[in-house]
């Protein structure tokens, strides 16, 4: 079994759904012959033909409209958008299409498709390509918001996606489309939605996030190991809507302290409903204040001054050293 | 300097205002008979429309969109479309709805506020109205993907009013229309107002027909209160969709002789004369004056027919105020296929607040 990449583990994803279910079909733009800007679905439309891999004109809206009519006949559309940042034209039929169609219907119609979209900063990116915007998805009822932070993950949780007979926006970190190789059996087995995952157990402190973050945390949690000689628990969200509570409650019930940390500005962000769900149900299991390490309520900057916008890790060890001092 | 392209925008009209004869008639026109049924579709459409601004006024309904004046645009679309093809309709298209099997007691009660009112019972494949304005076209052309892609010999027809051929939506649903060649047609009913905006505020173009000649699809223009001109352009782009030959345009002209809902006033932005006018070419007069000549139709028949009406009618609206009131657990059911984990400790607060308020009545 060779070793690949959070990219790579997308496009096996893909590739065993395409096979396995015919009704599933991409749409997007440049996803045909070129394989994506990120080479997504490289070798699919060799494989699958023109029906199965549809180049789109350049219209984020259509292509959201087209995903929502395709889908309530029952294909399981899998649609591309090139970046994070120019999906903000599919709102609208996202937000009042998607989210809504199985509702106002009262289950007659609905929408099982997956709208897929390279996000966040780090990769030095030209203006508009590094969006975190996950709490404006996260925020409409009726999807899931479903972000991978490995490859085994990606692979597991895409295919859980496409099978999931609702809407779900995939947010894909593309700071980690190369960052790391994993081995990844494509037998087909897909990851739950809606729960978290416990990257690493541990008993001092609790460190949630989820996508790139993850990659910072870790190395928090290893610093935090080697310097103090106190272990972390790091938890990967994974599901950021509907939110599994569940196992964070476990593990802060059980450590007492809480970091969340996220590369979206503060406000309204995911870390803060986590936050607000915790200090409602885990008050009196907290020894310090739940703290927060995430992005700077600005526009994300140029690449320029990206490194300085996304929490490092030594911000976060530097939160994490507040928490657990706290009396 | 040469020229690289030319293009026309056809205009056609069977029958004048006063109900004479502008040309020949097509085929399904020579039948009086499927004439009167399609006059007999416009008065049952009219007598409800009616009714429904009438419960509204008396409070069992809350806002509705009347489609006064229209009539003769929804039923060719209803007439022309197959039960096994799809309308994604906006909001002044009852007329199909109701040929295609959606129960009055369904429209009334979605403008009742009640979700119910989209399950549409008898007519499980259609879209539900839409209202944010012109996002049903792009609907309809992914339904006509799906119909492309499984090679199905079924249409899509969508409706949108003047104002929606101004939003991005529109266009880009024309255009993935003619680049993909999919099997739907796109219906304006331009009844010439968007609320208040008039259609000269809304475009500087000539026609609205000819926005599809920048998709590379046919437009035109149609009488849209001349019943069979209607159904003859529809019927023909219709059969072209189903025949692969692609999409088309219709600009259907007609004019709102109703306010824009019953919350709206139209008497602040329009002047009496231009509604009077337009009162003169509305699409039931004009056929009734023709069926009268070709002795199809008589002013006794009528107000028979519209006793029939209104006596199906009022039963549908007792049916209508005789549905269950709609549960508050239906606002988390349907919101996903499963209730997800945090979804349920709400449900259960909501469900038991609305029992303990159901009590305290």
């Amino acid at each position: 079994m060779a070793e690949i990449t959070l990219i790579e583990a997308i496009t096996q994803a893909l590739r065993y759904e395409m096979s396995a279910d015919k009704e599933v079909v991409l749409l997007g733009e440049d996803i045909g012959r070129n394989g994506g800007v990120f080479r997504a679905t490289v070798g699919l439309f060799e494989k699958f033909g023109a029906d199965r891999v549809l180049d789109t004109p350049l219209a984020e809206s259509m292509i959201a409209g087209l995903a929502i009519g395709m889908a309530t006949q029952g294909l399981k559309p899998v649609a591309e958008f090139q970046f994070m940042g120019f999906s903000y034209p599919a709102l609208d039929q996202i937000i009042n299409h998607a989210a809504r169609l199985r509702n106002r219907t009262r289950g007659r119609l609905h929408c099982p498709l997956v709208f897929r979209m390279p996000y966040g900063a780090g990769i030095h990116a030209p203006e508009h390509h590094s969006e975190s915007t996950e709490a404006i998805f996260a925020h409409i009822p009726g999807l899931r918001v479903v972000i991978p932070s490995s490859p085994a993950r990606a692979y597991g949780l895409l295919l859980a996606a496409i099978r999931n007979p609702d809407p779900v926006i995939f947010l894909e970190p593309t700071r980690l489309y190369r960052l790391n190789k994993q081995k990844v059996e494509d037998t087909g087995v897909a990851l739950p939605l809606d729960q978290c995952f416990v990257l690493r157990e541990g008993s001092d402190i609790t460190l949630i996030s989820w996508g790139a973050m993850l990659h910072e945390t870790l190395l928090a949690a290893d610093r935090l190991l080697k310097e103090k000689g106190l272990s972390a628990e790091v938890i990967d969200v994974a599901t950021v809507k509907p939110l599994e509570l569940n196992t964070i409650l476990t593990s802060v019930e059980k450590t007492g302290r809480c970091v969340i940390i996220h590369e979206a500005a503060r406000y309204c962000g995911v870390g803060a409903e986590i936050a607000a769900q915790l200090s409602e149900k885990a008050f009196f299991f907290l020894q310090a204040p739940i703290q927060r390490v995430t992005g700077y309520d600005v526009t994300v900057p140029y690449a320029q001054l990206e490194k300085q916008y996304l929490p490092s890790v030594t911000r976060i060890n530097n939160v994490i050293e507040q928490t657990l001092e706290f009396a | 300097m040469s020229e690289v392209a030319r293009f026309i925008v056809e205009y056609t009209r069977f029958l004048d205002p006063n109900g004479e004869l502008q040309r020949d008639l097509p085929a399904f026109a020579r039948h009086t008979s499927e004439l009167r049924d399609l006059y007999q579709q416009m008065i049952w459409v009219r007598l409800f429309d009616y009714k429904a601004v009438t419960l509204q006024r008396t409070g069992k309904l809350n806002t509705y969109a009347s489609t006064l004046g229209q009539e003769a645009i929804s039923v060719g679309i209803g007439s022309s479309m197959q039960k096994e093809d799809i309308l994604c309709p906006f909001y002044r298209d009852y007329a199909a709805q109701l040929m295609r099997g959606v129960k009055m007691s369904e429209i009334l009660s979605f403008w009742k506020g009640n979700e119910w009112g989209n399950h549409f019972s008898q007519c499980p494949a259609d879209f539900p109205i839409c209202v944010p304005i012109a996002t049903q076209l792009l609907h309809a052309a992914g339904v006509a993907t799906a119909f492309k892609l499984r090679q199905q010999a079924r249409v899509v027809v969508t409706t949108c009013g003047d104002g929606a051929t101004s939003e991005g939506d529109f266009y880009e649903a024309l255009n993935i229309a003619g680049v993909w060649q999919l099997p739907v047609v796109f219906v304006i009913n331009n009844n010439q107002w968007a609320i208040s905006v008039s259609r000269r505020h809304q475009s500087h173009a000539q026609t609205l027909a000819q926005k599809a000649i920048a998709a590379g699809i046919p437009g035109e223009q149609v009488d849209g209160n001349d019943l069979i001109a209607v159904k003859f352009v529809l019927d023909r782009a219709i059969d072209n969709a189903r025949a692969g030959r692609g999409p088309s345009l219709i600009e259907a002209l007609s004019y709102r002789l109703c306010d824009h809902t019953t919350a709206d006033d139209a008497t602040r932005y329009r002047c009496k004369k231009e509604v009077q006018h337009a009162w003169e070419e509305e699409p039931l007069i004009r056929l009734k004056k023709y069926l009268i000549q070709q002795k199809s139709w008589s002013d006794e028949e009528e107000e028979d027919f519209k006793k029939q009406c209104t006596v199906s009618i009022e039963k549908s609206v007792i049916e209508y105020l005789s549905l269950p009131k709609a549960a508050i657990t239906d606002i988390f059911d349907y919101q996903y296929a499963k209730l997800p984990h945090e979804l349920i400790e709400q449900r259960i607060e909501a469900e038991a607040l609305f029992k303990l308020s159901q009590g305290l009545r």
